[in-house]
């Protein structure tokens, strides 16, 4: 198979309008809240030193914190602030998607800006505001038809340089849910789906050099006084613009969003409740790749309607237990506090993903580990691998808890290649997952949890509170549960990790309804 | 008013970087109305200061600056600066903005209507001898320093000003240009009437372009006048500074003789 006659290339083709629309609407909206911002604090700050040092400083500081970070942190600080306005003017807004991701990208456009333009503006001849004044212009005339005309250049150097950052840095925006072209990237990366990852790259580049090209051509046009060039560039952005705003309103605003956290059996499963959804001619779009601490207060928002999550995950982690009761207890008082909160636990889909302790199935029996227990003793002299949450998680200091584990070394690192690593005796190891396909494929054995310190963790499909009573979308999803057991799981799973043209979600999805329908 | 100095200084004093350094240290002048007045003086004379004194690029610590018989404090600098011409040291021109713009910069501030001052522009351009079509639409990237200079004339006469102030308008050109250049003001400011007030270090210029020249040393006016009443000086600073013209006269006088004349 040659590489462009993969299928990849067409399914990831058939995302560009929605990816691409979302990520050219949200960078040209933090770029220009940026500018505004940004351009009238370096005018004011130009000629107050203080001020300038310290709006510089602060741009800095910004830049140094990482971009995923930043665009992480607006998250719950708009969730608060939303429950704020709330509560004193009556009215809250989505904390999800867009706003924080325009906000942090905004704040993260202000540096090159605020630098250029201020760099730009000291650069000015004395003689020639000596000669403004002479002439006659007021301080404001002076500014705008001499300073900032002879600082243009140096001025759009700082935006065009923030355009590139904006536009690259808002790949990340995606595990806050703002759809952009990081979908792909993250999709690719939790999949295995490489083709997907050159796609979203080649897509972020192409768009980064095409908006600095346009920004180039206004830049010319301003500054040699060509109104011809300086419309083209001023058109070529709100095509741009324009044409990512038909698809988005072609969409009808009723339909469903299915969230996914970060891993591959979220995008198969999201994939195909989606599809459930269209079979029974309701419309539906996925929100993939979003945070494990997220998804859930988006789906109390509304943001997203539906998504699957563990029950185990959120007895601990949302819920804050530290108690492990049995399976039926544990869902049945789930059930009742998600209720609470409106959000309506449907039913659990038939298999656990639990958290578990795996060893190579070779390398445990000469060593005789069966089980935890048998671990702790051998433990200190070991390495142990986990995903980016795992040793954060309560679940974690339940199971050093309970056997008195300490290992030599902890690493984390993205769930494929925890596998990898564990095959090729990188760690002893790892904190992998019950449903996952690459288990039977490396031949690796799941360790015994005799002391339960585990808790149970079955998949279950929770609701949005305005979903609760809506019939069509129960109906949809209703032949999904109860009937998914783990071993059509796991090799769901395993065929979504191959890196072929029948491993992406959404035809593992197919594959996966085929077989459930068979039962 | 026309019978009185269109421009007045008295007892004025200007100091800077908190009182450390005096600029300007009580000087008295006056500029009658149609007179060309040179002000002579070496770097930190004071001459400068003493020129944007008058229209408020610079505003005075005591003593007054009158012009036009208004005391200028009482007056809205904007509007001062419209209506008096300033040419800069080497054009000070906007490299932005066409040789057009530039002339037509303070008429524009003024609100005339555009087809007015395009009409404004080709007639300045005519009076600075430039050729309209050829020069109109440059950049001032583009043009010799001496056609700069005739551009930074045509935009200080632009709004029709009574009175024209020039800070060393011919300093960076070489001999011939400036020559002509210097001539051609003179005939100008004869032509159009104007009051002139021109700072320059040489002394040579100031002679053979001015009706009066003031001497300016170290913030103070040490003397003023013709320049035959300035040959009676007996300053020495003064001396000096005609020492050198009056050599150079005799000297040219010997070595150029004219058919005939000599």
């Amino acid at each position: 198979m040659s590489l462009f006659s993969d299928p990849r290339w067409t399914e990831a083709l058939s995302h560009l309008p929605d990816y691409l629309g979302n990520h050219v609407r949200v960078s040209l909206a933090a770029l220009t809240l940026g500018l505004i911002v940004s351009l009238p604090l370096a005018i004011v700050a130009r000629n107050r030193p203080l001020l300038r040092g310290a709006l510089l400083g602060f741009a800095s500081i910004v830049q140094t914190v990482p971009g995923l970070a930043l665009l992480a942190l607006f998250y719950p600080l708009l969730l608060v602030l939303a429950a704020l306005t709330l509560s004193w003017f009556g009215f809250d807004f989505s904390a999800f998607g867009f706003l924080p991701a325009v906000l942090a990208l905004a704040l993260y456009s202000m540096l090159p800006v605020l630098r250029n333009t201020i760099t730009g503006l000291s650069g000015v001849d004395p003689a020639l505001t000596e000669a403004a004044q002479g002439v006659g212009m007021t301080e404001r005339q002076s500014l705008f038809m001499v300073e900032l005309p002879l600082a243009l250049p140096v001025m759009m150097a700082g935006i065009r340089t923030a355009a590139v950052w904006v536009i690259g840095t808002a790949t990340l925006s995606t595990p806050i849910g703002q759809t952009s072209l990081g979908n792909y990237i993250f999709a690719g990366l939790q999949t295995q789906n490489w083709v997907f990852v050159v796609f979203g790259c080649l897509a972020a580049a192409a768009l980064a050099l095409a908006v600095d090209q346009l920004l180039a051509l206004i830049e010319n046009g301003l500054r040699y006084r060509s109104r011809l060039r300086a419309a083209l560039g001023g058109v070529g952005i709100a095509a741009l613009v324009a044409a990512t705003l038909v698809p988005a309103m072609a969409r009808s605003a009723s339909s469903y969003v299915v969230g996914a956290k970060t891993f591959t059996e979220q995008y198969v499963l999201a994939a195909l409740i989606a599809q459930r959804l269209n079979a029974d001619g309701l419309s539906a779009t996925t929100r993939a790749g979003l945070g494990s601490s997220v998804i859930f207060d988006a789906l109390k928002a509304g943001d997203i309607d539906v998504y699957v999550d563990y029950s185990g995950t959120l007895w601990a982690n949302q819920f804050h237990h530290t108690d492990i009761r049995p399976r039926e207890e544990l869902l049945a008082d789930l059930k009742a506090t998600l209720a609470k909160q409106g959000v309506t636990l449907l039913g659990d889909l038939g298999f656990e993903n639990a958290y578990a302790l795996i060893m190579p199935r070779q390398r445990a029996e000469q060593l005789g580990i069966h089980t935890i227990a048998d671990l702790a003793a051998l433990a200190p002299s070991m390495s142990i691998a986990g995903d980016y949450e795992f040793f954060s998680r309560p679940e974690w200091a339940g199971i050093k808890g309970a056997y008195g584990l300490s290992f030599r070394t902890q690493r984390q690192m993205q769930p494929d290649f925890m596998y990898a690593a564990i095959a090729s005796r990188e760690v002893d190891v790892i904190a992998g997952y019950t449903s996952d396909g690459l288990i039977a494929k490396y031949d690796l054995v799941v360790l015994g949890d005799p002391k339960h310190a585990i808790p149970p963790y079955d998949a279950v499909m929770l609701l949005a509170p305005k979903r609760k009573d809506d019939a069509k979308l129960r109906a949809a999803l209703q032949p999904l549960l109860g009937r998914i057991d783990i071993a059509a799981m796991r090799e769901a799973n395993l065929r979504a990790a191959g890196n072929n043209g029948s491993s992406s979600p959404d035809a593992v999805a197919r594959w996966l309804w085929e077989r459930i329908e068979k039962k | 008013m026309s019978n009185g100095p269109l421009i007045a200084y008295t007892n004025v004093g200007k100091t800077f970087a908190n009182g450390d350094v005096v600029a300007v240290d009580d000087v008295s002048l006056e500029v009658a109305e149609g007179e060309f007045l040179a002000i002579v003086g070496g770097s930190g004379s004071g001459k400068t200061t003493l020129l944007r004194l008058a229209n408020r690029l610079i505003d005075a610590d005591s003593g007054s600056v009158m012009v036009e018989g208004e005391d200028v404090r009482n007056v809205d600098p904007i509007l001062l600066r419209r209506r008096i011409g300033y040419v800069f040291q080497s054009g000070g021109l906007f490299p932005h903005l066409s040789v057009a713009g530039n002339i037509g910069i303070t008429p524009r501030l003024l609100g005339w209507p555009a087809a007015e001052i395009a009409g404004r522009v080709d007639e300045l351009l005519d009076l600075v001898q430039l050729d309209g079509g050829q020069y109109r639409e440059r950049l001032p990237q583009e043009l010799s320093g001496g056609q700069r200079q005739r551009v930074g004339v045509a935009r200080a006469l632009a709004a029709r000003p009574r009175i024209v102030l020039m800070d060393e308008p011919f300093g960076a050109l070489d001999p011939l240009t400036r020559d002509a250049l210097g001539d051609d003001f003179r005939e100008l400011h004869g032509r159009l009437k104007l009051t002139t007030v021109m700072i320059t270090h040489d002394m040579t210029e100031a002679l053979l372009l001015a009706d009066r020249v003031a001497v300016m040393h170290g913030g103070r006016l040490l003397a003023q006048g013709t320049p035959v009443e300035l040959s009676d000086s007996t300053d020495p600073y003064v001396e000096k500074l005609l020492h050198t013209p009056r050599r150079q006269a005799e000297r040219l006088g010997r070595l150029l003789p004219r058919d005939g004349a000599a």
